[in-house]
């Protein structure tokens, strides 16, 4: 078993010289993408096809003082809270 | 120094056969694990931008089942060397009327409730740091809460994570009873991830827990009891409420750019809490502006919710469980709420002190409709009182100016 391990240890150092002047980096990142297949993911939408996302209607908090308001109103008349950036305070709801 | 750089090699390895033989084991978790990694390292990343500058002087309107809210609201942002932002808000309830919690015990009333935040962001290259702190006051009710966030924008700017956690402090009072002095802590823990789906999509997902401990009563609101001894059939007494609460929701979103310049947005929600409320609401809407200078938006909003369990219209005597409650808001309903909103723009020119301003309207039509809650204030036979349902009006109307 001992000489196993030795054997083991040794076939590993030779694979790490192999890796080592075949380029470790590339080995270890060809590895890494095998296991993991977003690897290569790059952003899909470039800087230059934003100019919808950009347009002031494509905000979700395109008006923030009437929004805090709005939920305010949900928040004071439902049992329901949280998860929708909702305005802290009482509720006016005697 | 070659045997530091064998052993590194070495421990890659392994690292990396232990991580292949754990994925095998634990796929979905690794995929996930790989997706989220995936977004934090790859991909060129840009820098997160500050809110805009803007100050807006808005006043509200509400008005539905016998109360009447209104009062201004004035918020004010300004960017100081591109690297923070100050912001404060100062926002006035005159609250008159009663609702029917209250009609059917008390009188009308009228208070006033002032809320005043201030807040700073910063913002260090793709990370946003935000804090704010809020103190409401009445006559009756104190509450200062504190808030810090952080907002990382990644994956080339397509992709925004970011966490929040906010503690309020609240001082319960009770009008016509200065010893009356109850206290309770809260505290939010959110999570919230969008992403650019596409070059005309949007979508977002968050999560918010919750947890109250302390008075978590509303001290003007009671439960309703039979008594045989009196005129109508049945009495009122002081609700009981567990004094912890614990909450989580979970919501998704997604703004959509249509073919023409127009936009569609959507969102959903989903609650549960430790006393049994369970709620869904959904909402839809569309944007329509016309040329640069007008902006049209409609939605329609519904809400579900199912009771808390130890809700209940009519109790049979007053000490009946050891938690009771009759406040609407913890019953069995539906809510829908429709929405129009116009808006009139002025561009300016970008190097001048103002650049843009608009002037707002916005009106939503809110009604409920409750499943086992009654009006208590009918002249029918105790527990045969007609269900409740009441509609309101609500009011935004805002100017805005851009500097």
């Amino acid at each position: 078993m001992r000489l196993l391990n030795k054997a083991s240890i040794r076939l590993l150092l030779v694979a790490c010289i192999a890796i080592l002047s075949s380029g470790c980096a590339s080995t270890f990142e060809s590895i890494n993408e095998s296991i993991n297949p977003l690897a290569n993911l790059e952003p899909w939408v470039k800087p230059y096809e934003r100019s919808n996302l950009a347009d002031p209607i494509m905000s979700m908090n395109r008006n923030p003082v009437a929004l805090a308001y709005a939920k305010h109103v949900f928040e004071s008349r439902e049992g329901a809270r949280g998860a929708d950036g909702g305005a802290g305070g009482g509720c006016g709801c005697n | 120094m070659a045997a530091q750089v064998v052993v590194v090699v070495v421990t890659k390895i392994q690292t990396t056969q232990a991580i292949a033989q754990n994925l095998t084991l634990v796929k979905p978790v690794s995929v996930v694990l790989g997706l989220i990694l995936s977004f934090l390292f790859m991909g060129p990343i840009k820098a997160a931008v500050l809110p805009i500058e803007r100050a807006d002087v808005l006043y509200h309107f509400y008005e539905g089942d016998g109360v009447t809210i209104d009062g201004p609201s004035v918020l004010l942002r300004k960017n100081i060397a591109g690297k923070v932002s100050v912001s404060a808000n100062y926002y006035v309830d005159t609250v008159s009327g009663a609702s029917i919690d209250v009609r059917a015990t008390a009188s009308p009333y009228e208070e006033v409730r002032k809320e005043k935040t201030v807040g700073l962001d910063y913002l260090n290259n793709k990370t946003l740091l935000s804090t704010s702190f809020t103190n409401s006051s009445e006559n009756d009710f104190e509450a200062n809460s504190f808030y810090v966030g952080i907002s990382q924008d990644f994956f080339g700017d397509l992709s925004t994570i970011s966490l929040s956690y906010s503690k309020g402090w609240d001082v319960v009072g009770r009008r016509g009873d200065e010893s009356f002095e109850e206290e309770a802590d809260r505290q939010k823990f959110g999570l919230g991830f969008s992403q650019v789906a596409t070059k005309s999509l949007i979508v977002g997902f968050n999560v918010e827990h919750i947890s109250d401990e302390g008075y978590l009563n509303n001290p003007y609101r009671a439960v309703r009891f039979l008594d045989s001894s009196t005129d109508r059939g049945f009495s009122f007494a002081t609700e009981k409420y567990p004094n912890t609460r614990s909450s989580t929701a979970y919501s998704i979103n997604a703004n959509y750019y249509l073919p023409y310049r127009a936009a569609i947005y959507g969102d959903a929600r989903i609650y549960s809490d430790t006393w049994g409320i369970k709620a869904q609401n959904v909402k839809l809407g569309y944007i329509h502006p016309i040329e640069d200078d007008w902006i049209f938006e409609v939605f329609l909003r519904h809400y579900k919710q199912d009771k808390a369990d130890f809700y209940q219209d009519l109790f049979s005597r007053p000490d009946e469980f050891n938690f009771m409650a009759r406040d609407k808001e913890m019953s069995t309903y539906t809510g829908l709420t429709a929405g129009i909103s116009v808006s009139y723009e002025w561009q300016f020119s970008q190097t001048a002190t103002f650049k843009k301003s608009a002037v707002h309207f916005e009106w939503d039509y809110m009604k409920f409709d409750y499943d086992d809650f009654r009006d208590a204030t009918a002249q029918t036979p105790v527990g045969e009182e007609p269900l409740f349902g009441f509609s309101a009006n609500v009011l935004r109307i805002f100017a805005s100016i851009w500097y």
